[in-house]
């Protein structure tokens, strides 16, 4: 049976505790490295100012999503956009919930317009000139999975280049201990309907069930996968350090995975 | 440039807002130009202006077997699910293409984030209160992981929440998923419903108006925030003959701010283009358009010189946030509802709120109701960060 969706991979950004960006992650997952220190994500799109103002998620987004682009050498300006995240910024809506809680007319006009889930959008676009279609969704703890299943179909539909960043921050205050998401995380990769010397393609198949994920066998990457929505990437992202044939599923909606055999230009 | 879109049928659709349950009730209120809003009761100390609000949601709670999701949003939804016999129309689609092939895609911008400040009102030693243990509700995706939970549907389920233009986008996510062949049929639309988080929000930005919104008006003073919620079927045409047509749609990106429309329209004139061009139309072919006109300063002012600069006197375009208030996520559905309306019942609806045209404005607009002939309409939907959407629907007489 022929894949569902076939898309090849452009380009690449990571972040996560510990590998600041898919470099680092590729070392860490294929040659063995040990993690390194946390540093703060580098969002270079970004005007300094607002990199200076910006939230957590969007810095986590943008630092992502500029490291994918800049590895597929595409244009950022003319790239469609998928932002997906779980749960957005958790730390905005948790100061928004205690606001309102207490003194609502004090609420902070710029923590409202920053509390969007499109945020992360709306600041790269605005920072890349980007009038492409923008898009910021969620899929809950299948976030990822979901923001993949769309952007490959905008990529496949449209026969264009489409960047996907999915980020989640770490839960805080009594929110946090609804969305259990105890550390940061973000992926990126910029999918392309055409080879053009890519090295790598995902065939993507939609099944049904959720098959559940086997542990990968290593603490660090395993934690990680665990500790946030959109680090149930990590399995995929492990298989395209190793740069070999894989199959694997993910969670794309309760009920419903998706199938994905990686393959490899040799 | 896009390709030209296959038209997909819109099967069924249903809408709830403060016109009231079902489309009929939306119907009466247009056709006799009455809006909806109300004086602000909502909350523990009510802002001074005026709300879009749907009577009775707070009594009506899910039944038994979905009281996990409870919550006001997903109550509007459920009230909205049952109209105009929705709810058998995706039932009988589920059984008539199976649970895996039918899509739930779902706009909104705040979901049941109503919950979780109430949880903050009343912490129970610093935690959220026992009856809101339901990490399902603390969650953007709360609405959508709902209504697939409610019809048993384990297909693609995405939420969208690009802030206003939300439940418009999932027209265009249906209709990628249809044409590749992912599923046959999708579940589209969204749900809003009032909460803190955007009355104080929009008032933080001085957004918020003390009177009845006046959208278009020289001296408009803002939005009024409304809750609404509309779901819509989508699937292939030989499905549904005699159903009105999505037949285009836009997305772009202004780039330009975060809570300011471009200056020029720029976004909101490539979400139009982009519409238009997969639609296969040009401007005069356009009956009716469905404006975005919030009432806010800037966006009715680059929306009225939008419209004035594209369109001829033929194309009529009005705003019904008059009637409804402003309902942000579900605001892309509605209208695309009220649109559909305005095509079956053969009239314009009222700009209603407004007494004194901006200057700005061109021949376009319908001020009052007008009996037309609408056999291509638009409706647009502009958000937050800069992000433009706009659908083009056709009678069923016009599939080629």
């Amino acid at each position: 049976m022929s894949p569902a969706l076939s898309v090849w991979i452009g380009g690449i950004g990571l972040w996560a505790p510990g590998a600041s960006d898919w470099h680092a992650f590729r070392d860490i997952a294929a040659a063995g490295a040990a993690p390194g220190e946390s540093a703060r994500p580098l969002a270079e799109v970004l005007p300094p100012n607002e990199r200076r103002r910006a939230p957590e998620s969007v810095l986590l987004a943008a630092a992502v999503a500029g490291q994918a682009v800049r590895m597929s050498g595409r244009d950022a300006a003319t790239l469609p956009c998928v932002f997906a995240s779980a749960h957005g910024d958790q730390v905005i809506t948790d100061y928004m919930c205690e606001t309102l809680a207490t003194a609502p007319r004090e609420l902070s006009p710029t923590k409202f317009h920053n509390s969007v889930h499109n945020a992360p959008a709306g600041y790269w676009t605005i920072a890349t000139g980007c009038h492409a279609a923008s898009s910021a969704v969620s899929g809950g703890e299948e976030a990822f999975g979901a923001g993949l299943l769309e952007a490959a179909t905008l990529a496949v539909a449209d026969d264009r280049d489409v960047l996907l960043a999915s980020y989640d921050i770490a839960g805080t205050g009594p929110l946090g201990s609804m969305t259990t998401t105890t550390g940061p995380f973000a992926v990126a990769l910029v999918l392309s309907p055409r080879a053009e010397g890519a090295a790598v393609r995902l065939d993507i198949t939609p099944e049904r069930g959720n098959s559940g994920s086997d542990p990968m066998g290593d603490a660090w990457l395993d934690g990680l996968s665990a500790s946030n929505p959109s680090a149930r990437a990590v399995p995929l992202m492990r298989a395209l350090a190793l740069m070999k044939p894989a199959a694997l599923r993910l969670p794309a909606a309760r009920g419903l995975d998706l199938h994905i055999d990686i393959g490899v230009a040799a | 440039m896009p390709h030209l879109m296959t038209p997909l049928a819109i099967s069924a659709y249903t809408a709830t807002s403060a016109l009231g349950r079902g489309l009929q009730a939306h119907a009466d209120a247009l056709a006799a130009s009455c809006g909806g809003l109300v004086p602000n009761d909502f909350s523990t100390a009510p802002l001074d202006c005026w709300i879009g609000r749907v009577a009775g949601v707070e009594d009506e709670p899910l039944p038994p077997e979905l009281a996990e999701w409870d919550c006001r949003n997903n109550r509007l939804a459920w009230i909205a699910l049952r109209q105009d016999g929705f709810a058998d129309a995706v039932r009988a689609a589920r059984e008539r293409y199976g649970s895996a092939r039918i899509a739930v895609l779902l706009g909104t911008s705040t979901a049941s984030i109503g919950a979780t400040e109430e949880g903050y009102r009343r912490l129970d030693h610093g935690n959220m209160p026992a009856d809101l243990h339901r990490p399902v509700l603390h969650t953007p995706h709360s609405l959508a992981s709902f209504v697939a939970a409610a019809f048993e549907l384990d297909g693609p389920c995405l939420t969208v929440a690009t802030a206003c233009s939300s439940s418009a986008k999932v027209f265009a996510n249906a209709e990628r998923m249809i044409r590749l062949g992912l599923i046959d049929a999708a579940i589209v639309g969204g749900t809003d419903s009032l909460c803190d988080s955007v009355l104080f929000g929009f008032n933080s930005l001085e957004l918020v108006s003390p009177e009845p919104c006046r959208p278009f008006d020289a001296g408009r003073s803002g939005i009024s925030i409304g809750e609404a919620a509309g779901f819509a079927i989508l699937e292939r045409i030989e499905a549904a003959k005699d159903a009105p047509l999505l037949i285009g749609y836009g997305e772009a990106s202004d780039a330009h701010h975060m809570s300011t429309p471009h200056p020029e329209g720029l976004g909101a004139e490539l979400a139009l283009r982009d519409a238009l061009a997969r639609a296969g139309i040009e401007p005069g072919d356009v009956d009716y358009i469905n404006l975005h006109g919030t009432a806010s300063q800037k966006n009715d002012e680059v929306e009225a010189a939008l419209v004035a600069r594209t369109f001829p006197a033929t194309t009529r375009a009005s705003s019904t946030k008059g009637f409804t208030g402003h309902t942000l996520g579900a605001a892309g559905v509605l209208e695309a509802a009220i649109t559909l309306l305005a095509m079956r019942e053969r009239q314009v609806p009222a700009n209603l709120g407004a007494t004194t045209p901006d200057p700005l404005c061109g021949p376009q607009m319908a001020w009052r109701p007008e009996p037309a002939e609408i056999r291509i309409a638009l409706s647009n939907s502009f958000g937050f960060g800069g992000n433009n959407a706009c659908l083009a629907f056709a009678r069923a007489e016009q599939r080629a």
